[in-house]
């Protein structure tokens, strides 16, 4: 790119012009070399997953024989029959969906109240709530993972399901209250009015019109959370210790590779296991996904 | 309506409003209030295993992590961690979400949507893969250098230093989607009439950005910054997968020490480990004040370049 001089010279091209001139398309050039840099960039990008999916399909001499080659010579499927079976990624898998959807709910529906009652009504307390909330709305899990064991133990549900789901729901997930109070502020009242006429009660008012009208961040906080769920680690490592029948994928990835350090194309179809879901599920509901993440600015 | 039914209507509103907070007051008040602060008396004990008795020490704890080289190794890991992938995440990732926003672009859905893939996938099961990718005998990564002529592998995760730059990168890698959305959501809010007027006008690109791109931005590198470094605070699932907070500790972050000692020793130091998760969660605390400002300071520049 040349730097012109910032006097405000008439251009040597009327803007009209057709793309057709050599100038055009020296004009163009720089764009299509930074679109050959996107692509290259991309490839190194998605690198990464086209060799794990190579990696689940080549029998252990292959992989070992050091080639860069990313086709299988000859496609072994039994690595995922191995992983999904033998390695209790079947397993997993069930405990990663269970924990997940049950979190989302709790999540979902605690918010979903909370975010309510704070954007809409002014009562005692409320300020003292709101001031809470946004004092921790960060709070990393290695600053809490000691209490919430030790509570946890104490609660009897260290080594459980129940005790994964509860911990997870649990967590801060401040922002999400806050999306749905910032949401739930701007409806406007005269919504509520005319159904209070009608004779119908707080509880009424939110289930039949207010819940609905807010599906589109009820659709944003779900999402998010059965990501974060889905991915979680430290919380579900630390409660499957002593039961190893309760790791989640994550966890179960690691105790895989602990014990078959040589066992790649298991490794690797096992990580194609655990990725596939949430891969198909972001490329299906990417707009969502995008849109609750840029939101974290846009506030 | 007369006084006493609306005294009556505000207390039945207060009650069930009570209830709609329940599920939160009991579970982030289990989960998170408790915790945050029952550290503060873990960390006044020794408490060697979660079935052990708690023995009151005083601040005898605090002594002994801050006497501790490993106390302080983490800290610089997490620092030097911070400084290497807070401004490649935020700098590069704004110059691509610049490319990806123009409206000449072909395919930028595609890109986008490739540059953010490895945001959704699990980091843990990343950690592992990059494990094998970084091989030295048998990874790809070595088997290509070998092509080019380099016939010695290169130990990406077995030299401190080197396996803290590897890691750095995966992370990059990893997140950078993330920042990348914030830029994008940051540039969508400045209006394209401001771009026409500077095309009419015959500012060169670069002078379109120095102009009118950079100062819109401004406010939003703000938060955009505090948002990354708040993220790099989090790399324990990375890390835990990938390294493991080796070698020789040389990648392990606060929250891997903390894990160390509390979970992966053989005679877990649960007060010790509470007094460095205090002394951390007082380091993210104040930056979370900081994150407060930050909104508060991009709020106030918004209103002033408008």
């Amino acid at each position: 790119m040349t730097t012109t001089t910032t006097t405000t010279t008439a251009k040597a091209h009327p803007v009209t012009r057709r793309g057709r001139s050599p100038w055009e398309a020296f004009r163009r050039l720089p764009w299509w070399g930074a679109v050959l840099l996107l692509v290259l960039l991309g490839l190194l990008w998605i690198y990464p997953f086209v060799w794990m999916v190579s990696a689940s399909l080549k029998s252990s001499t292959e992989i070992f024989s050091g080639g860069v080659s990313l086709w299988p010579e000859e496609f072994v499927w039994e690595n995922y029959a191995r992983a999904w079976d033998d390695a209790g990624f079947g397993r997993y898998m069930l405990n990663t969906v269970i924990v997940t959807l049950a979190t989302v709910v709790i999540v979902v529906v605690r918010c979903a109240l909370c975010g309510y009652v704070l954007g809409r009504y002014r009562f005692p307390g409320s300020r003292i709530v709101i001031g809470i909330l946004v004092a921790t709305l960060f709070v990393p899990t290695g600053y809490t993972i000691i209490p919430i064991v030790k509570l946890s133990m104490e609660l009897g549900v260290l080594n459980s399901l129940t005790g994964m789901v509860l911990a997870l729901g649990g967590a801060a997930n401040v922002s999400f209250i806050l999306i749905y109070a910032g949401y739930f502020r701007q409806l406007p009242k005269e919504l509520e009015e005319a159904a209070i006429m009608d004779g119908a009660g707080f509880f009424r008012v939110f289930w039949t019109i207010m819940l609905p009208l807010s599906m589109p961040v009820t659709a944003t906080v779900a999402l998010l959370t059965f990501l974060a769920t889905w991915n979680a680690f430290f919380l579900p490592l630390v409660f499957s210790f002593s039961r190893p029948e309760l790791r989640t994928l994550s966890v179960g990835m690691q105790a895989f590779v602990g014990e078959n350090a040589t066992d790649w194309s298991g490794m690797a179809a096992a990580g194609v296991i655990s990725i596939v879901p949430i891969v198909v599920l972001f490329l299906f509901l990417q707009r969502y996904f995008v849109e609750g993440i840029a939101g974290a600015v846009k506030s | 309506m007369p006084a006493p039914v609306r005294g009556a209507h505000l207390r039945r509103r207060n009650v069930w409003i009570w209830a709609f907070l329940m599920p939160t007051v009991v579970l982030y008040g289990l989960y998170t209030i408790y915790p945050i602060v029952a550290s503060y008396w873990y960390s006044l004990v020794e408490w060697n295993g979660f079935e052990s008795e708690q023995r009151f020490v005083g601040f005898s704890n605090y002594e002994a992590v801050l006497a501790d080289p490993g106390f302080w190794n983490s800290v610089w890991v997490t620092v030097v961690f911070t400084l290497l992938v807070a401004p490649a995440r935020i700098i590069l990732s704004l110059l691509l979400a610049i490319v990806l926003n123009s409206p000449k672009l072909p395919f930028a859905a595609l890109f986008r949507t490739v540059y953010f893939l490895p945001v959704v996938t699990t980091t843990a099961i990343v950690g592992v893969v990059m494990q094998f990718i970084f091989d030295p005998a048998s990874g790809p990564i070595n088997a290509a250098l070998q092509t080019l002529g380099q016939s010695k592998g290169i130990n990406f995760l077995g030299e401190s230093g080197l396996a803290l730059l590897t890691v750095s990168a995966v992370y990059v890698w990893k997140f950078f989607g993330i920042t990348m959305i914030y830029w994008l959501a940051a540039l969508q809010t400045i209006p394209r009439d401001l771009y026409e007027a500077a095309k009419i006008d015959g500012a060169s690109a670069v002078q379109t950005f120095r102009h009118i791109t950079l100062p819109l931005l401004m406010p939003f590198l703000l938060i955009i910054t505090v948002l990354t470094i708040e993220d790099t605070f989090r790399a324990f699932d990375l890390m835990q997968s990938m390294t493991g907070g080796g070698p020789f500790f040389g990648t392990e972050v606060i929250e891997i020490y903390i894990y160390r000692w509390a979970f992966a020793a053989s005679i877990p130091q649960l007060g010790f480990a509470s007094a460095a998760a205090v002394l951390f969660g007082l380091f993210v605390m104040v930056f979370g004040f900081f994150q407060l400002w930050a909104v508060y300071a991009a709020r106030r520049l918004r209103e002033s370049t408008r």
